[in-house]
C-alpha cells in the first residue's frame, strides 16, 4: 500500500473558474482594504511569499525533480514543470543576460487574467504580483536568493505577463528560523 | 490561501463575503445553459450535486429538510478539511476555513433569486453540516 502512495501522488484539480474567480475576489478585496496600489502590490507579493515557501514543498515531493545544476536549469524547471503543474501553462524563458543569472519569463496567456479589467484608478496594480512572491518564497526555501520583478501585466490588450527573474546570491547556509518566523510576522 | 489571514471575527466575516462573490460568478457559469429550476428543492439539489461536485470534486452526501425553509447539506469528507485533521484536533480553526463555503453557497443561491443564511456546524473532521435557511423576502 505504501510503495503505491509514494509513485503515484494524488492530483488534485480545482475548476479554473473557482480559481480565477477567488484570486480575483482577493485581489478586489485587497483593494478595499488597502488604499494604495502600493500597499496592495506588497500584500499580494507577502502572501505569496507564504505561500512560496510551503508550496515548493509540495511542488518537490509531487515533481521529483534532482537538485538543479545552475539558473538555466531552475528556469527551465520552474517554466516546464511548475508552472505547468500549479498554473497549467508553460511559460517561456527569454532575454537571459550575459551572465546566466537573469532571464525573464514571458506568458502569453495569463490564466489569472481571465475574465479581469482593472479600473483606472488601480493603474499601479500588479495584478499578478503574488505569483512573484510565490516564486520568492519557494526559491527562498531552496536557499536561492532571487530579485523577481512583473514587468508587464495587463498591458492594454496584450494581457502578456513578464517576469523578470535575477539570481542575487546562493546561499551556502540555510537561514535560521527565527529569522523566517520574524519575515512571517510582519505587518 | 487562507494560512496567513490571522483569527478574528472580522476576517471571518471578510472571508464569507469573497465566498459570496466568487458563488455569485460560479453559479452564473455552471447554469448558463441549465433549464429553469422548478422549486427551491430542485435548486437545492442542484448544489448538492451539480455546484458542489464543480467545485469539490463530489457530491453532497446527504441533504436533510424540514420542507419550510431549512436544508441541512452534510459532507462526510469535505475537502477543504480532510488535510487538516481527522477528529477533533483543531476544530477551533476549522470556522476560517469554513466561511469561505458558506458565502460561496450564499451567493450560489443568491443569484439563482434565494436569498439565505447559510451556517455550518463541524463536530468531528473532516465532516461538517451546513445549514441553509431560505429568506422569505
Amino acid at each position: 500500500m505504501s510503495q503505491q502512495s509514494s509513485r503515484r501522488p494524488e492530483k488534485q484539480k480545482i475548476s479554473t473558474e473557482l480559481f480565477i474567480l477567488t484570486y480575483g475576489t482577493l485581489v478586489a478585496q485587497l483593494c478595499e482594504d488597502y488604499e494604495k496600489d502600493e500597499d496592495i502590490n506588497k500584500q499580494l507579493d507577502k502572501m505569496g511569499r507564504n505561500i512560496g515557501m510551503k508550496l515548493v514543498e509540495d511542488f518537490l515531493a509531487r515533481s521529483n525533480i534532482a537538485q538543479c545544476r545552475n539558473f538555466y536549469e531552475t528556469a527551465d524547471v520552474i517554466a516546464k514543470v511548475a508552472f505547468k503543474m500549479y498554473l497549467g501553462v508553460t511559460p517561456r524563458v527569454t532575454f537571459w543576460s550575459q551572465a546566466g543569472d537573469d532571464c525573464s519569463l514571458f506568458l502569453e496567456k495569463n490564466p489569472l487574467l481571465g475574465y479581469v479589467e482593472i479600473p483606472e484608478k488601480h493603474s499601479c496594480l500588479l495584478y499578478s504580483n503574488m505569483i512573484c512572491g510565490i516564486l520568492k518564497g519557494a526559491l527562498k526555501m531552496v536557499r536561492l536568493q532571487v530579485d523577481i520583478q512583473l514587468l508587464q501585466d495587463l498591458v492594454k490588450d496584450d494581457k502578456v505577463t513578464e517576469i523578470r527573474m535575477k539570481l542575487m546570491r546562493r546561499h551556502k547556509v540555510v537561514r535560521t528560523v527565527e529569522k523566517e518566523q520574524r519575515y512571517c510576522g510582519d505587518t | 490561501m487562507f494560512v496567513f489571514l490571522k483569527e478574528s471575527g472580522r476576517c471571518v466575516t471578510k472571508l464569507e463575503n469573497m465566498g459570496f462573490r466568487v458563488g455569485q460568478g460560479l453559479i452564473e457559469r455552471f447554469t448558463k445553459d441549465t433549464a429553469r429550476f422548478k422549486d427551491e428543492l430542485d435548486v437545492m439539489k442542484f448544489i448538492c450535486k451539480d455546484f458542489w461536485t464543480s467545485v469539490f470534486k463530489k457530491q453532497i452526501d446527504n441533504l436533510r429538510t424540514n420542507h419550510q425553509g431549512i436544508y441541512v447539506l452534510q459532507d462526510n469528507k469535505f475537502r477543504l478539511l480532510t488535510q487538516m485533521s481527522a477528529g477533533k484536533q483543531y476544530l477551533e480553526h476549522a470556522p476560517k476555513y469554513l466561511a469561505f463555503t458558506c458565502g460561496l453557497v450564499r451567493g450560489a443561491l443568491s443569484n439563482l433569486g434565494i436569498k439565505s443564511i447559510v451556517t455550518v456546524e463541524v463536530t468531528t473532521m473532516p465532516a461538517c453540516k451546513f445549514q441553509v435557511m431560505i429568506q422569505k423576502m
